[in-house]
């Protein structure tokens, strides 16, 4: 034919549209991982967020068990929503030591008088200095952290229900 | 209410976009100065359309002023707290709302289309009616079959989620907006070369009617590329301007396309030639911008701007693309060989350059358009890849560097058929700028090629942009003639601009304790303490950098590093000090185990030409409307006269043959 070359487009276009239509099928990794995974904690020492728990710091991850490192705020309402979900994981002997950010203590008081309280410890880090070394970009977020303090896993937003036995999984590859 | 009439307003537009399909097509059915019952519809239904759309577009943006949280959208994606402005933009910070905009301003083009264009025959005319209101009917589907953007809450939000942060700023106000109508405008480009196509009416006329929605459209992207490049550079926190990022790219794409089809639409309207051409650019700035639109809301690729990460969506974008641009290919395929080739020219003549400049411009698009679509065919294969500069920058170089030279000369060069003989003094000009720049710059020191080459390209190209000035009374040239001259001088400097930052930009990474000082280039930059800081919405860490020029005046500077609650996110508030012959760039990073601060700080000489260039050529495209216009106006104004003579002349019953126009 004269005029083949004026398929060209076409063609060209169909091909794309076939692969496109393919990897739309496929599924896809939604999580950014933070860089910080399989790091050791960075070394950090922080004062009670309030006066009811003790303050945390990085020599509080050893003695042979995995625990969760959850970061999260008062003024934070995704963590309303994350709460019923950390009292579940610490029914199920998950050991969870909180962060709070940019928080003042009768505000992480009264979040924890409302909303329970799953903590074994909570460090106030006023100008999120632990937060980004840790390698979190916001609030909630939750790590595994081993026997050894290295970080195991990441999940960042909040705790869904149907996150929790994952999180519970990973506490356990982490032992 | 307001929720159930916005979608009352879009249902009603899509069954308008029905009736403008239909009459349309009617129109091209009907023999060329037949009236038809059904045709006469296509114009009115296609302005009350434009109508529907735009007043359903402002009862959204009303319902995110007054943060309506019974509607879902508007709960999920903004906040009671909000600043008032970041309310409104955030109407268009989301998939639904953006999507309602993409479809406001295609209704409004092809209501506009209807309501003045009166040159285009009209069978011409329902065609392009027909193909716009087929477009839009594709879009308003999408809208209301999947993403809704009045979609009401079962119960209404106690409070917003709020909006992602990166957009909480002036720039989401601008840059979107304005490339959406660019984006948009093109659509309207598409129609006329489909409507023409189908009736074989490309010509000289046909493409007076295309240019200005052509050009239109190319200086809203110009702008909102411009706008978004600056955006970028100083709201993300990485000192640079250009990322090859698959968002980004997906708007220098129909930028690219419709450099090109701008060009070639020029030479149709004055020369008769590149019929073809112009058509197949018509149909594929279009298709770029759709094409865009589908990998930034569909999610196949992964972008730092990851809006709207759903396959479902993706789908059905991608069965409209399908639809739209597998049709127009299909159609392009069946009848462009129909199309007369136009008038024909030798290699050596202004039309010559335009095509190869044409060529390099779509060999450039085909470079970017891989390496976007690249890394998706690698993964069908399960492979990761990600393509950035090292690719893009030399490959799409090659193409770029004989585009410019060809550019510098030819504007210089005559219609039809030139010499290079007559052009001595000139090429010769050019080449020695050229060979000149880079030896003087090489004497100062090592710098790496591409800049280098990108400093003797701009140093010719904005001496050549000027050159067809000379020996003319400027005070009687064209206005068009000016826009092209202030456009490419204007590549100049944006080029300018970026070889500068490519080859003399300096970068100091440092941890710093209160009270230290780096040096930076000219530049000692101390850091005076960091406080914390709250705002509206949003609580930082602000670092206070007293900055000093060669022991001179100092100034402070606020770098920011801000974390925001609703929804939670950090973001780097870089700070900026602007020079004429630069900008120096500051961000305050983590604080290491010491107590140290990371503080990074960039000279960047000349950085700003590289956005200056932009305005420029947007500028130069203004001034190109400004002047067609003002051609319309006095050829009105002739033709009125001429008129009025004409009804002089009945009326006293003179013989005398009127001259042709």
């Amino acid at each position: 034919m004269r005029s083949l070359y004026l398929w060209v487009p076409l063609a060209l276009f169909a091909f794309f549209a076939g692969l496109a239509g393919y990897m739309l099928t496929q599924e896809k990794d939604q999580f950014v991982e933070s860089t910080m995974i399989g790091q050791p904690l960075p070394a950090f020492a922080l004062e009670p967020a309030f006066a009811g728990l003790p303050g945390a710091s990085t020599g509080d991850f050893t003695g042979g068990r995995p625990r969760l490192l959850n970061i999260w705020a008062s003024w934070c309402l995704p963590c309303i929503a994350e709460a019923p979900q950390l009292e579940a994981l610490k029914a199920q002997g998950a050991e969870i030591i909180g962060i709070a950010i940019r928080d003042r203590p009768e505000d992480v008081a009264n979040f924890l008088g409302r909303h329970g309280n799953p903590y074994a410890r909570i460090g106030s880090d006023p100008i999120s200095e632990v937060q980004l070394a840790i390698g979190s970009s916001g609030v909630p977020e939750t790590f595994v952290i081993d026997a050894r303090g290295v970080i195991r896993y990441q999940h960042i937003g909040d705790i869904r229900e149907s996150d929790v036995p994952k999180l519970l999984a990973e506490l356990e590859k982490a032992k | 209410m307001i929720a159930e009439i916005g979608l009352a307003a879009l249902w009603l537009a899509a069954a308008l976009a029905v009736l403008q399909m239909v009459s349309g097509a009617f129109a091209l059915r009907s023999a060329e100065g037949e009236a038809n019952s059904l045709a006469i519809y296509a114009r009115p239904a296609a302005v009350v359309q434009a109508f529907l759309a735009v007043l359903a577009f402002l009862l959204l943006l009303y319902a995110f002023a007054i943060t309506d949280l019974s509607i879902k959208l508007v709960a999920s994606n903004s906040h009671s707290m909000k600043p008032l402005l970041y309310k409104l933009t955030g109407t268009w910070g989301n998939h639904e709302g953006s999507m309602l905009l993409w479809v406001g301003v295609l209704a409004l083009s092809g209501g506009l289309l209807a309501a003045f264009e009166k040159r285009l025959p009209e069978r011409t005319m329902g065609a392009t009616l027909a193909i716009q209101g087929f477009v839009a009917l594709g879009f308003y589907a999408f809208l209301l079959l999947s993403s809704n953007p009045f979609e009401r809450l079962p119960v209404p939000a106690a409070e917003g989620t709020g909006l992602n942060p990166l957009l909480q700023d002036i720039g989401l106000a601008i840059h979107p907006p304005t490339l959406y109508a660019g984006y948009v405008g093109l659509s309207v480009a598409f129609s006329l070369a489909m409507g023409a196509l189908l009736t074989r009416e490309v010509n000289p006329a046909f493409a007076r009617v295309m240019r200005p929605w052509v050009l239109g459209a190319w200086v809203l992207l110009t702008l909102g590329i411009t706008a978004g490049s600056y955006w970028a550079y100083y709201e993300l926190g990485w000192g640079g301007w250009w990322f090859w990022d698959p968002v980004e790219n997906a708007s220098l794409m129909p930028w690219l396309a419709a450099t090109a089809l701008m060009h070639s639409v020029s030479v149709l309207a004055a020369r008769d030639a590149l019929r073809t051409w112009t058509i197949m650019l018509g149909v594929l700035a279009f298709s770029m911008s759709m094409l865009g639109t589908f990998l930034v809301r569909s999610g196949v690729l992964t972008s730092v701007h990851a809006f709207a990460v759903d396959p479902e969506r993706g789908a059905f974008i991608l069965g409209l693309l399908g639809l739209y641009i597998g049709g127009a290919f299909t159609i392009f395929a069946l009848r462009a060989g129909a199309v007369a080739e136009g008038k024909r020219f030798a290699a050596m003549s202004r039309e010559g350059a335009l095509v190869f400049n044409n060529v390099m411009l779509s060999a450039i698009l085909a470079i970017v358009l891989l390496g976007t679509l690249y890394p998706l065919l690698t993964e069908a294969f399960d492979v990761r890849v990600s393509v950035g500069p090292p690719y893009f920058n030399p490959a799409s170089a090659i193409f770029a560097i004989p585009m410019l030279l060809v550019m510098a000369v030819g504007p210089l060069l005559r219609w039809k058929s030139d010499k290079p003989a007559r052009l001595q003094f000139e090429l010769a000009l050019i080449a020695a700028l050229v060979i000149g720049t880079i030896a003087l710059v090489s004497f100062f020191g090592q710098f790496p090629l591409l800049p280098l080459l990108g400093l003797g390209l701009a140093a010719a190209l904005a001496v050549a942009a000027l050159l067809p000035l000379r020996g003319r009374n400027v005070m009687r040239m064209p206005l068009s003639t000016w826009g092209m001259v202030i456009a490419h001088f204007g590549v100049a400097v944006s080029l300018f601009g970026m070889a500068c930052e490519g080859a003399f930009s300096q970068e100091r990474l440092a941890a710093v304790a209160p009270g230290g000082t780096e040096q930076v280039g000219d530049f000692a930059v101390t850091l005076e303490s960091v406080t914390p800081f709250a705002g509206p919405n949003w609580t930082a860490i602000e670092a206070r950098l007293a900055v000093s020029r060669d022991g001179g005046e100092t100034v402070i500077l606020n770098p920011q590093a801000r974390s925001f609650w609703s929804p939670p996110q950090a973001t780097s508030e870089s700070a900026l000090l602007t020079r004429w012959d630069g900008q120096l760039y500051a961000v305050i990073g983590n604080q290491a185990e010491d107590g140290r601060w990371q503080i990074r700080v960039w000279w960047k000489p000349f950085v700003t030409f590289i956005w200056y260039g932009g305005l420029l050529i947007g500028l130069g495209g203004i001034l190109a409307i400004a002047g067609r216009v003002q051609v319309d106006v006095r050829r009105r104004k002739a033709t009125a006269m001429g008129d009025q003579r004409r009804a002089d002349i009945d009326a006293l019953g003179a013989a005398t043959p009127l001259p042709a126009e």
